[in-house]
């Protein structure tokens, strides 16, 4: 069989994942946890009677929480292989992948376990952040003054 | 009304990303890594603040809220600190975020065990 063949049978049974229907589901379940996150700091704000900028800090801890304890459940795992961007976009993605490092790895301690590999999935979130913000912001400084 | 903002902001948020992991062969991690990017960039020149104005909660949700918080942070030290100020304040702002997660994830992986 020659390999212009052989691609065309691979490609006729692979499965077909459907595109549309799962940016239909991301937008959905992530304008939902857009929502949450302005109905919590709403909420926060009125029943504490703080600033929507704290408000927004106490919306951030609360979905962290969500996400690393709805991973721990088993819940997680399964939401975010349906709703896939919809789950991992949000800060929720970033609590999910420490939490599923941290759980995945503690059989193999703690120091050299859970310490060492907590930030394996969520430790380029940080390091891009941090290097593009201070190059962004040395931009700024320099060409903008501040 | 700010409630259809933030569900129009974050979806269309997601879609984004949806499509880039659809459509290449980049990772989660890469697509995370790249909106944290652009968040910082958009930031850079104050467009971000009117995506927040805009969408309220909607557009704190994103991860690219992370970098336009790490500017943001890093700005006000600016301001009074000059430019070592890049330095100092970087955290300020997404410290919540960060501890929050590292607490939660420590203290709930000693009680849990991973589920198959």
């Amino acid at each position: 069989m020659d390999k212009n063949k052989y691609k065309m049978l691979v490609n006729k049974y692979t499965p077909k994942e459907n595109r549309l229907y799962n940016s239909l589901i991301a937008f959905i379940v992530g304008g939902l946890m857009g929502v949450l996150g302005q109905f919590l700091v709403s909420f926060y704000s009125y029943y504490f009677s703080i600033p929507v900028k704290d408000a927004s800090v106490f919306m951030i801890i609360t979905l962290v929480f969500l996400g690393c304890f709805l991973t721990c459940l088993g819940f997680f795992d399964k939401m975010v292989s349906f709703a896939r961007c919809g789950l991992i976009i949000p800060i929720t993605g970033f609590a999910h992948s420490m939490m599923s490092a941290a759980l995945e790895y503690k059989k193999e301690g703690l120091v050299t376990g859970i310490g060492a590999n907590m930030f394996k999935l969520a430790g380029t979130v940080i390091i891009f952040g941090v290097v593009s913000a201070y190059l962004f912001g040395l931009l700024r400084v320099v060409v903008m003054g501040g | 009304m700010i409630y259809l903002n933030a569900f129009l902001f974050a979806g269309i948020v997601c879609v984004i990303g949806q499509v880039i992991l659809d459509n290449t062969k980049l990772t989660p991690g890469h697509i995370t890594s790249m909106f944290v990017v652009l968040g910082a960039f958009l930031d850079t020149f104050d467009i971000y603040d009117q995506f927040v104005l805009w969408a309220g909660g909607g557009a704190l949700v994103p991860i690219t809220s992370f970098g336009h918080l790490l500017i943001h942070g890093a700005m006000d030290t600016v301001n009074n600190f000059g430019i070592m100020g890049l330095f100092m304040g970087m955290f300020d702002l997404t410290s919540s975020g960060i501890v929050a997660a590292i607490i939660f994830s420590f203290l709930l992986s000693l009680v849990f065990n991973p589920k198959d």
